[in-house]
């Protein structure tokens, strides 16, 4: 009894805690919303050099980090069913999947933003002021949200593993995974974007 | 703490939602590699579309979540799609 007690006296506001996150989600939609326009205007204006310069992008490596991105969104949204089922073993295991994933989709950005700084593209290159405004337009828009993207993955990586810490603890449980339920929303918002960002720059030239 | 009944989705559930991201990504993928006309544009964003839908609706339980959510993620993604056309209608009859 003394147990329940000392639940009731724990403030807590798991629907307060869940409609706060999809506040900050929406104001993350409404930023890259605003950058997205940005590039469909560019890409309106310099038509010919967003198509020659969206096809040095490789295709290969975008699909693979959106097949990375897809998977990763599942095995975190499964981690809520495992600790909802109790089962703690598997949800360590998701989780754990989860950043992992992340980590590869990282490492694929750097070798995908080493390989385009060696052939002398990066922001305020020479060579890219020799291409022209719209090859410097693409390729500023290309590492800026790419970049802003990698570092919500980030972020999102340092929430997880707080989040596994505290599965592991013991502190996140079947009747209090709000935080669990919360990183996943934010993971999933990471994979949104990309969803996005993936045709935009690496599909449609 | 009975006011928060959580609905649980299941592992296949998940896994059959990946299948289909999985698929509509390569569709994407495959037409975008073919065609080089102005559709490809258009059926690739169509395609980017309806993937966020899909998570959105069921890996960020949407579907399952009070409709108060659903109401607010549908009048942000108006405000993101009002702001698109508008600057069109100037950009686009420049």
């Amino acid at each position: 009894m003394s147990e329940s007690i000392a639940h009731h006296d724990e403030h807590r506001d798991d629907e307060g805690s869940k409609l706060g996150i999809w506040l900050f989600i929406f104001t993350e939609l409404l930023f890259f919303g605003g950058l997205f326009v940005t590039y469909a205007v560019y890409r309106h204006a310099h038509p010919q050099a967003f198509h020659m310069a969206a096809q040095q992008l490789d295709v290969a490596v975008g699909t693979i980090n959106t097949v990375i991105l897809l998977i990763s969104s599942m095995t975190i949204a499964m981690a809520t069913t495992a600790i909802q089922k109790k089962d703690k073993g598997t949800t360590l295991i998701l989780i754990g999947i989860t950043l992992v994933l992340a980590l590869v989709f990282l490492v694929n950005k750097y070798f995908e933003w080493g390989s385009k700084i060696n052939h002398g593209i990066w922001p305020g290159s020479p060579l890219l002021d020799e291409l022209g405004k719209g090859d410097t337009l693409f390729f500023a828009l290309y590492f800026f949200m790419t970049g802003l993207h990698a570092l919500h993955i980030i972020i999102g990586m340092v929430l997880i593993a707080v989040i596994l810490v505290r599965v592991r603890k013991g502190k996140i449980t079947h009747d209090n995974f709000q935080l669990l339920e919360n990183g996943g929303l934010y993971w999933h918002l990471v994979d949104l974007i990309w969803i996005f960002l993936f045709p935009l720059f690496y599909l449609i030239t | 703490m009975s006011d928060t009944t959580h609905h649980i989705v299941s592992y296949r559930t998940y896994a059959l939602i990946l299948l289909l991201l999985l698929v509509l990504t390569a569709t994407s993928v495959a037409v975008t590699q073919i065609e080089l006309t102005r559709w490809a544009t258009i059926v690739a964003l169509l395609l980017a579309s309806t993937k966020s839908a899909i998570v959105l609706a069921i890996f960020m339980h949407l579907k399952f979540d009070q409709t108060v959510y659903k109401v607010m993620t549908i009048f942000v993604v108006l405000v993101i799609i009002a702001v698109i056309v508008l600057t069109f209608f100037d950009y686009g009859f420049r």
